[in-house]
């Protein structure tokens, strides 16, 4: 259980910066305007939206790369999962006035100083709520952890409790059946303790990110 | 060796990375990560029409040494009795998510919109959201605490009043509506928020200029904010119709399980798919079922689109 815990930390975490930083470099280019292609790499990230191939290729891709019983698995398969928070920024990012870009060209500023002084402070809103969203998905995912891993080690949190929730009904039935006490299933409070310490650090942050949830839903409402 | 080829658009191309050398560099981990992960999952599709073998399972393989078998992994799923019931199951309990979804979601949001106390409307906002953030797992605790045959409080409520308790999980046809409850506790609170943007962007001279006209609250509601929410409310709809064939495995996996006695009525196409790639172990059989997904979905998404283009020019995502 609490190596459970260490384990959907460590993902909630590393994933979470991790796609921040691609997903917001990737939009950063997709809304410079100096960029000649931009909307051919916007059409590059869109199609994979209307036409997915389902999880059977993917299964087989993470097969292939050896994205199977370890950690590693439980965090690159899903990295973008939703191109949506791409445009998304991208949107937000398209909203900087060009006339800051162009005043800073005209400083001396090259892109990389543009990018990091200029850009990213704006950003960092946007950046917070993509964050948020990717996090949520991050520590309540176990769609991967029941696809890649079959090392017990290796389970999130909330997995976990989804296998406690079936053993406890099974013990449940069959101490029903064999009408004898012989094996005393989980107490229904440490099972709802279960619960509550999954839900903990959703509960004691959950007052100072729904701020940034709400803007997220409407930022996303606005097309740019 | 590109340039050889005297191609105007590609001398473009690498004129523009050599002038925006910064901006294509930062924006490449996001594009290789999509190239590996969707385009180069396009040939796997090809393992439908073939037997699949472990040992010969990589890219190349499937594309220039498979054994073709024609439609056999198709005729699988689609002779078995399966085939029709979990389609149906899918679209079914997503139409009966949509309709009720949204009535759900308007109703909340035109009565946040009548309340004129800010703090009683920030606290509901805040409670009706936080459903959202709760993973599936948990909400199937939540409903186990509910329905559970002994100790749930549905069943301690029934003998309360002298009924029989009910086996809530060996009773398929309870399910849909189990199913919808839940959905419309968690997800409702975030499109009421969507809607509410809706609201809150309508301009306010129009309302002012109807109270003056002498109408009342209701009126106000009933000829202004409904007509106005509509393009929302049908964009909305239609992105969700789009979705239609892609069932919540999430959702059917942690509420129902491995609950063999409720397949009737909740086994939809992820599930089943799910079952066929994972239990089984057969991907070329699963891989047939999803490639009948994709197309339907494709058709869906893309056809829902070009009808909300068609209503409504800004509403549609692409």
């Amino acid at each position: 259980m609490i190596r459970g815990y260490v384990i959907s930390i460590f993902i909630t975490v590393v994933g979470t910066l991790l796609a921040i930083v691609i997903t917001g470099s990737a939009a950063y280019t997709m809304a410079n305007k100096n960029v000649k292609y931009r909307n051919a790499l916007a059409m590059f990230f869109f199609i994979p939206m209307v036409f997915s191939s389902g999880i059977v290729p993917w299964y087989l891709i993470c097969t292939t790369l050896h994205l199977r019983n370890n950690i590693w698995s439980l965090l690159v398969p899903n990295l973008l999962f939703n191109p949506f928070n791409l445009f998304l920024t991208r949107n937000f990012i398209s909203g900087i006035p060009d006339s800051m870009r162009e005043s800073a060209t005209i400083d001396g500023a090259n892109d990389i100083i543009i990018a990091f002084k200029i850009y990213f402070p704006l950003c960092v809103p946007v950046l917070a709520t993509i964050g948020l969203f990717y996090g949520l998905g991050y520590w309540n995912d176990w769609w991967n952890a029941i696809m890649l891993v079959d090392n017990k080690n290796l389970y999130p949190v909330q997995y976990l409790l989804l296998q406690l929730k079936s053993q406890i009904s099974m013990l449940r039935d069959l101490q029903f059946l064999s009408g004898t006490g012989s094996v005393t299933p989980p107490s229904e409070s440490l099972k709802m303790a279960t619960a509550i310490v999954t839900i903990g650090p959703i509960v004691l942050l959950y007052p100072f990110l729904q701020r940034y949830y709400v803007k997220g839903l409407i930022i996303g409402s606005v097309k740019g | 060796m590109e340039k050889a080829k005297s191609n105007k658009k590609k001398y473009g191309l690498l004129k523009d990375i050599a002038k925006n050398k910064f901006s294509y560099i930062i924006a490449l981990p996001a594009m290789i990560y999509v190239f590996i992960f969707s385009y180069c999952s396009y040939p796997y599709m090809l393992v439908a029409f073939q037997k699949f073998r472990y040992n010969k399972s990589n890219i190349l393989d499937i594309i220039f040494n498979g054994k073709w078998v024609g439609f056999k992994n198709f005729e699988f799923f689609f002779k078995s009795k399966y085939a029709f019931s979990v389609t149906f199951n899918t679209i079914y309990l997503n139409l009966l998510f949509i309709i009720t979804g949204t009535i759900a979601a308007v109703l909340i949001a035109l009565g946040l919109n009548e309340l004129r106390c800010k703090w009683f409307i920030k606290t509901t906002q805040s409670v009706m959201l936080f459903p959202n953030y709760l993973s599936w797992v948990v909400v199937s605790y939540i409903l186990f605490s509910l329905f559970s045959t002994q100790y749930g409080l549905v069943n301690k409520g029934l003998k309360l009043f002298g009924m029989n308790a009910i086996n809530w999980y060996t009773e398929p046809k309870a399910w849909p509506t189990i199913l919808v409850l839940m959905r419309i506790w968690k997800g409702a609170g975030m499109n009421a928020i969507i809607y509410l943007a809706a609201i809150t962007g309508i301009d306010s001279g129009i309302y002012e200029a109807a109270a003056i006209d002498g109408a009342n609250r209701f009126q106000q509601m009933t000829k202004i904010t409904i007509p106005l929410l509509m393009p929302t409310i049908i964009i909305m709809t239609l992105l969700a119709i789009g979705k239609i064939i892609f069932g919540d495995f999430g959702m059917i996996y942690a509420l129902v399980g491995d609950n063999g006695t409720l397949y009737s009525t909740t086994d939809i196409i992820d599930t089943y798919l799910f079952r066929a790639l994972r239990q089984v172990g057969d991907p070329a059989q699963a891989m047939a079922i999803g490639l009948f997904q994709s197309a339907i979905g494709f058709v869906m998404v893309y056809g829902s689109n070009y009808v909300a283009r068609k209503f409504y020019p800004d509403g549609a995502l692409y």
